[in-house]
């Protein structure tokens, strides 16, 4: 059966360019991050310690954003609540019907990309533009992003210098990388300046200090959150942290799992709008929480852990399959493993289930998590509440149960608790090898890259019965 | 490569006595595709002085429908296993997937049912081929071979889930004639996983042929591994090739080179 996905996932595999372009980004990043924790003791040690970081602030979550709500209204800023994305949508346009700004500037979000803000905005009259260099790349291309962090990785330069030379007519073509740099530099400079308001993600919001923290490489976080005279902090509530004394583990494993960098160019402490006797910073300053099924998450707890993600992407750059598809293929706003677990989970199995299928199980995305999240487990668990019979946690449980596979496995259960059965269907199908062979060749998605295994003429068991070996 | 942080405590008295007798749990795919890889390890235990029973009534160990989500029907299987272990002697698994099956997710599978507690029995007792080859048995191998060279493909779950893919470096590394190569990207996984093979075809193809090239590429003349879903994914697609290098189980080879072949 060829489903929704195997079709997507197919055609991702012929695209070959981007491909290579995906390949070659995301094995950088491994060597970047391979440099960036030489010590194994001192990893071991800092994950142990985010995680715990994670955990505990995970555990508190309803009474840590209650505490942060208290914190930021006391430092000025203003706290928005959205149980929806279409909430959050709306709470960004009063904002900006209040200031009666058309234009917004943007930082890197992914949260924005969840709610689909450029599209709602723009039908209402709004312009959005993306300021991350790498978003730029993607709105100017009119796509989405393919990866979390390296949301453009799946172009290489030249189609980069070809879409520059498209869109800023007056730039002479060049593939030079600071050169297309500069350019977007130039033409982003005068918006920075002029746009009324500017929106951002959030990294991690400190419950104890009211603090919102944002890192970014390209200093565009900085001005779309300084210059404008509005400040939108977008963000899922699961960024909270209890504690200022939280903030330097995850930062330092943060960004050396991600890029490999000890720190990024940028750490932004955002705590209030402009003061009194303050001559920059915006005169207002509004923080939009997004729970967006986060809450029927954190609801359970072994599905809990995929809320510790801190977003750095280490997974899909370690991932076989990310590497193999591409981050498109997956078709949610994040890719790779931690969108595995964490899309079906937001928006129902009955349209992501078939993406915990997309999975090996091999461990890799697990073992580079910077807060030990377990994804295999977190898979197979879906796997289970995709094809069970009784609906459980998660949206659109028992979609994918099938009738025929449902039975196969019956037939194979009661194979193998009838020894007796098992062992004379295995010493039947060795026996007859030349007839299974023939019919194991039919099986076409194995044989179109692999050979038929050939069977042996006997089983171990006959063999080790023959040997004399003890039975019990 | 950064090292696996360990799920679990595997640091059981890693010596202890050598065991006069163990068990060994086959595995379905060796019982039915790779029997030799099977009585190997039994020529390679008996040689260290290690009697072995192999209950006859043993099948599968349920990994593949719990793998799929068929929770119910993975501890029907798991549950037909367990009981076939009774004596207090190690249980061997010629396979870290299978191995890892009962260790690491056997405790998961039977939480909460009424024989909970004799499922940490017989997990307690598992050890993976190379893992007890090496830790318990201490065997020094003595190379009657050719000289070669193998390429070695350890599979992800005896890398991040038993923590074991070191043993079979060493084992290897004992016959003097062989020559060990790593191949690019070794620590990836080759695409098998099981149902995803059949699930997922289409990516698990390019996974393989990426894996396969790789191994090409080392130009050893076997491919080595510790797992037979593995070798048969890998090895299958190396045939389609017409490639020269053939794929053997870590158990079969380590017998076939240490052995004097009867006249």
């Amino acid at each position: 059966m060829t489903t929704k996905y195997r079709k997507q996932f197919s055609n991702a595999l012929a695209q070959h360019e981007v491909r290579n372009n995906t390949e070659n980004v995301i094995n950088k990043l491994r060597k970047h991050r391979l440099a960036a924790f030489p010590d194994q003791a001192e990893w071991v040690n800092l994950r142990r310690h985010s995680t715990a970081i994670r955990v505990n602030a995970i555990s508190k979550l309803p009474q840590l954003l209650e505490q942060l709500e208290i914190n930021l209204q006391r430092n000025g800023i203003q706290v928005h609540w959205a149980d929806t994305t279409e909430q959050a949508n709306q709470t960004v346009l009063n904002i900006m019907r209040f200031h009666d700004a058309r234009f917004v500037i943007k930082g890197k979000s992914m949260v924005s990309e969840e709610m689909g803000l450029n599209d709602f905005l723009n039908t209402h009259g709004i312009e959005c533009l993306e300021s991350d260099l790498g978003e730029l790349i993607i709105q100017l291309a009119a796509e989405k992003p393919s990866h979390m962090i390296v949301p453009a990785l799946h172009k290489n330069r030249k189609q980069i210098a070809r879409l520059f030379h498209r869109q800023f007519p007056s730039i002479p073509y060049t593939e030079d990388i600071s050169a297309l740099a500069q350019a977007a530099r130039r033409f982003l400079r005068h918006h920075f300046a002029t746009a009324p308001v500017g929106l951002t993600g959030v990294n991690f919001m400190i419950a104890e200090t009211g603090t919102l923290c944002l890192v970014e490489n390209e200093g565009n976080g900085r001005m779309c959150s300084t210059a404008p005279p509005v400040h939108i902090a977008v963000s899922g509530i699961e960024k909270v942290v209890e504690c200022l004394d939280d903030v330097p583990p995850l930062l330092g494993i943060l960004t050396r799992s991600a890029t490999g960098q000890p720190i990024t160019t940028y750490v932004n402490m955002i705590s209030s709008p402009r003061k009194p006797n303050e001559k920059d910073g915006p005169t207002a300053v509004h923080l939009i929480l997004l729970d967006n099924g986060r809450s029927r998450i954190y609801s359970d707890p072994e599905l809990r852990d995929t809320l510790n993600c801190i977003r750095c992407g280490a997974c899909m750059n370690h991932c076989p399959i990310y590497k193999h598809i591409g981050g498109h293929a997956y078709q949610t706003v994040i890719p790779g493993p931690i969108g595995t677990i964490l899309e079906p989970q937001k928006n129902g199995l009955d349209s992501y289930g078939e993406l915990t299928q997309a999975s090996t199980l091999c461990g890799a995305c697990q073992e580079v998590c910077p807060v030990s999240i377990p994804i295999p487990k977190i898979i197979n668990r879906l796997r289970w509440e995709h094809i069970r019979k009784n609906s459980y946690s998660t949206s659109g449980a028992g979609s994918g149960r099938r009738k025929t596979e449902a039975i196969i496995w019956k037939i194979w259960v009661w194979n193998c608790i009838h020894p007796g059965a098992y062992n004379r269907i295995t010493s039947v199908a060795t026996s007859m090898r030349r007839l299974t062979d023939r019919i194991l060749a039919k099986i076409s998605p194995w044989t179109t890259a692999r050979a038929v295994p050939r069977l042996p003429d006997t089983t171990l068991h006959e063999r080790l019965k023959a040997l004399e070996i003890d039975n019990e | 490569m950064i090292k696996t942080e360990s799920r679990m405590d595997f640091t059981r008295a890693s010596a202890g006595p050598k065991p006069d007798t163990v068990y060994l749990f086959g595995t379905c795919l060796i019982d039915l595709l790779y029997p030799q890889a099977g009585v190997s390890a039994v020529h390679l235990f008996e040689r260290e002085g290690v009697n072995v029973i192999f209950p006859q009534t043993q099948t599968c160990c349920g990994q593949p429908a719990w793998n799929s989500g068929y929770r119910d029907e993975a501890l029907a299987v798991a549950r037909a296993q367990l009981k076939l272990f009774p004596r207090p002697i190690p249980i061997i698994v010629p396979s870290a997937s299978c191995a890892g099956m009962i260790k690491v997710h056997y405790p998961a599978l039977f939480k909460d049912e009424p024989d909970e507690a004799s499922v940490f029995d017989v997990v307690n007792r598992v050890y993976e081929l190379t893992e007890f080859l090496t830790d318990i048995l201490k065997v020094n191998l003595t190379d009657l071979g050719e000289p070669t060279t193998v390429a070695v493909h350890s599979s992800c779950t005896a890398r991040r889930e038993m923590n074991v893919a070191d043993r079979i470096d060493s084992l290897l590394d004992q016959l003097q004639n062989v020559t060990r190569i790593e191949p690019d990207n070794a620590e990836e996984c080759c695409g098998f996983g099981g149902t995803f093979a059949i699930k997922q075809p289409e990516i698990s193809t390019a996974m393989v042929l990426e894996k396969a090239k790789a191994i090409e590429n080392t130009g050893a003349q076997q491919l080595i591994g510790q797992d037979c879903g593995c070798l048969m994914n890998i090895g299958g697609a190396l045939k389609k090739q017409d490639s020269q290098i053939s794929h053997v189980h870590i158990a079969e080879f380590l017998w076939d080179r240490t052995h004097k072949a009867k006249p």
